[in-house]
């Protein structure tokens, strides 16, 4: 048997390799090999060397959307996983219509972002009308305005995780726990949390690679005004690339930077959480 | 037995990864008919050079969204009549350049593409034929009109357009017959520098609610994507006078196109017609971020506004508004004043953003095929009725007869100040912008003008700043 699967290892991966090598691979390669060029399309590309990447850090754009993303991210990643919990805490318990409930806090995730972008910056600039000024009066605006519509996008999604997780808690740790006169509380600190420590890990990183990527809800909603102290990192890549004369080698080079941040991130979580759920287990 | 089962197996195998293979490239060409007609990039090479002679299928990429449709239907009496398919694909407004860069990359590459003046062209000079020895160059009536580097022709200007402040003139006919208004003027021919123009603004707008009318001039639009009638439109106005001022340029535009810096000499005059814009408008100030053009042409479709700046292209906005209340004979334009000695004899903008250029990366049979439909289009009975009569383009070739005119009421009105005496054009400098980001950063810096998070200075040093780093990339 074990001889068989070796022989035709290869054989059953091909198809899948070859998809994932023509859509992901060499487009990801061609990408990293044209942040060291200058062009206009990937067909006349020039070798400049490390320049991109000079420019891209001497670029003050480049380092507040940076420190834009970033507080994004950490308002996001608390808010949305702080009230997904509560709402799955909640909406496990023997309520009435809690299906109801789910289904209608999971659906603005099948939204489009663009679409919630407009909606959004429409409902916000309904509000902000009575106080005479618009989502663009200040970036503070922007920020919690990104917030609002991240948490009301994401949490539905994180939610169903941890519903799924708690339901899968065996009820006679529970009921022990009760028997030995337990609180609530106690219930949730020393049970609950602990086992559920898998499903965290995957929330936060979702959060945080959704939030560091967002693109589309940021054009929509803000497009960076005022002055494009609300942009995001993705957007300001977008910018670089398509809006500067000669930035698309720029605009590349960005855009590697970005994908290696992200994705040391998104490492250094995995590791972190992994070790506390063999801790708890 | 066994080495069946492997070439049964093998070919399933074949049979799947072609599958996948065939999956991926179906998803890279969107549009489903050049799929059909040409399945894959191999036979494209191919093909190409199979049919040296005759292209049957051209790939032109539109610049403006308003009048796709109108070029869907030139190009299915074009293929009627020549049997030659030309594929339109309109740009969603604001992204011509993404798309065309990520369009010109394919196999299918457009073949008719627009470069928007002497800066696009720098971007795009690998991709431009020379068109000097074309048909369609011979008809220009103005050759200098066209994008030249050296000996060659590269752009080829096809539509002159007009901007200035729209005004409605059944309105401010009724001011003039106000009893207690506080001007002397009793016609718009009066009107012929800034002082005056903003002496009657501002009684207008003090004689609103007996005017029936919001305020004097529309909404100035700064929301993101939006600000361009600000930012490129008049901005031109004191950058034209900065340029003009430079000595040792032939004209304006060159001196602009040799400019590594700006002073934003004429910054004040652009203030006053700006402040002029946004103090007497029909929405406040700071409102002014969430405004949108279309928001402003239909203030001015519905008489809620008298004024508004914009160019001859906005005629088919303001009658598609529903609801429109003004009269095709009262729309007139007014040239933008910004209180230089010059404003007297100064006409409206009269210039072009929108050149053609033909792909120099097709094969030889397409790039005729491409000419060879541009001059249909602009010679040919059927291809001028359309231009003049849907496109309404005032279009810069001798192919055109006197009376093949364009009808819409603005157009004509360029016309008229174009022919009036004495009265000089102001060309369209923006062309030399530095780049799109310098227009934002303009329009940005504009937003937060009106929402009084910065001075006035600070706008023009962000102006100024931004110019030269712009420029500086381009080197």
């Amino acid at each position: 048997m074990n001889k068989y699967m070796c022989k035709y290892f290869i054989i059953f991966v091909l198809p899948t390799l070859t998809a994932f090598l023509l859509s992901f691979l060499i487009p990801f390669i061609l990408g990293v090999l044209l942040s060291f060029t200058e062009f206009t399309s990937i067909i006349d590309a020039k070798w400049v060397g490390i320049n991109n990447y000079v420019e891209a850090f001497s670029n003050r754009e480049f380092v507040n959307a940076l420190k834009f993303t970033v507080k994004i991210a950490i308002v996001t990643v608390i808010t949305v996983n702080f009230f997904a919990l509560v709402l799955a805490l909640l909406l496990t318990r023997q309520l009435k219509g809690r299906n109801i409930f789910r289904a209608i806090f999971f659906m603005p995730n099948l939204i489009g972002g663009i679409v919630l972008g407009y909606v959004w910056q429409l409902i916000i600039n309904g509000v902000l009308y009575k106080f005479g000024v618009t989502l663009s009066y200040k970036p503070e605006y922007g920020f919690w305005g990104l917030v609002l519509l991240m948490n009301w996008q994401m949490i539905g999604y994180m939610m169903v995780i941890y519903i799924a997780a708690i339901q899968n808690i065996p009820n006679t740790l529970i009921e022990a726990a009760e028997i030995d006169g337990a609180n609530w509380f106690q219930i949730l600190t020393n049970i609950k949390l602990p086992t559920i420590t898998p499903s965290i890990t995957i929330c936060l990183f979702l959060t945080m690679s959704n939030a560091f990527k967002n693109f589309d809800s940021n054009l929509a909603l803000t497009a960076g005004a005022p002055s494009r102290k609300t942009a995001m990192l993705a957007l300001d890549i977008y910018n670089t690339f398509y809006n500067t004369l000669n930035g698309e080698g720029v605009g590349q080079a960005k855009a590697v930077v970005f994908f290696i941040i992200v994705s040391a991130i998104a490492f250094l979580q995995l590791k972190l959480t992994r070790r506390k759920e063999v801790d708890s287990l | 037995m066994i080495k069946k089962k492997k070439i049964t197996s093998l070919l399933l195998i074949f049979v799947m990864a072609f599958m996948v293979f065939s999956a991926c490239q179906s998803q890279q060409v969107p549009d489903s008919d050049s799929t059909n007609q040409e399945s894959s990039s191999e036979s494209d090479s191919s093909k190409d050079v199979a049919k040296e002679e005759k292209a049957d299928q051209i790939y032109f990429l539109n610049f403006k969204p308003e009048i796709a449709e109108i070029y869907d239907k030139i190009a299915a009496d074009y293929e009627e009549e020549t049997g030659v398919k030309v594929k339109v694909v309109t740009a969603a407004s604001g992204t011509y350049e993404q798309t065309l860069k990520s369009e010109i990359a394919k196999s299918d590459p457009p073949t008719i593409f627009q470069v928007n003046g002497p800066i696009g062209y720098q971007t795009w000079k690998e991709y431009c034929l020379d068109l000097k020895d074309t048909k369609l160059y011979s008809f220009l009536t103005d050759p200098s009109l066209a994008i030249t580097s050296g000996d060659g022709v590269y752009g080829m200007p096809y539509v002159v357009e007009g901007y200035g402040i729209i005004y409605n003139n059944a309105i401010v006919e009724k001011y003039f017959a106000l009893t207690d208004r506080g001007t002397e003027f009793n016609s718009m021919n009066e009107i012929n520098n800034f002082d005056k123009l903003k002496a009657l603004v501002e009684d207008m707008q003090a004689h609103k609610d007996e005017l029936g009318i919001e305020g004097v001039f529309a909404s100035t639009s700064l929301s993101p994507g939006e600000a361009w009638r600000w930012e490129t439109h008049l901005a031109n106005m004191p950058f034209y006078y900065e340029f003009k001022d430079k000595e040792g340029y032939d004209d304006s535009i060159l001196a602009g196109l040799a400019s590594e810096e700006i002073e934003f000499k004429y910054n004040q005059n652009y203030k006053k017609i700006f402040d002029l814009y946004i103090n007497n408008s029909c929405t406040e100030k700071a409102m002014l971020g969430g405004k949108s053009v279309n928001d402003s042409m239909a203030e001015f479709a519905l008489g809620k506004v008298a004024m508004v700046q914009n160019g001859n292209w906005a005629w088919a906005q303001i009658k598609g508004v529903e609801g429109n209340v003004v009269d095709e004979k009262d729309i007139k334009f007014l040239p933008i004043y910004i209180g230089v000695e010059e404003d007297e004899s100064q006409g409206i903008c009269v210039g072009t953003e929108n050149y053609f250029a033909i792909n120099s990366k097709v094969s030889e049979a397409k790039q005729k095929a491409s000419i060879e439909f541009l001059e249909w289009l602009f010679s040919s009975e059927k291809g001028k009725d359309y231009v003049v009569n849907e496109l309404g383009f005032i279009a810069p070739f001798n192919t055109f007869e006197e009376d093949e005119k364009p009808e819409d009421p603005l157009a004509r009105e360029v016309l008229n100040w174009m022919e009036k005496d004495g009265m000089k054009s102001v060309p369209w400098v923006f062309a030399v912008f530095p780049s799109q980001n310098f227009k934002n950063t303009f329009a940005d810096a504009l937003l937060e003008y009106v929402q009084d998070n910065i001075q006035w200075e600070e706008v023009v040093e962000r102006v100024i700043e931004s110019w030269k780093v712009e420029k500086a990339k381009g080197e």
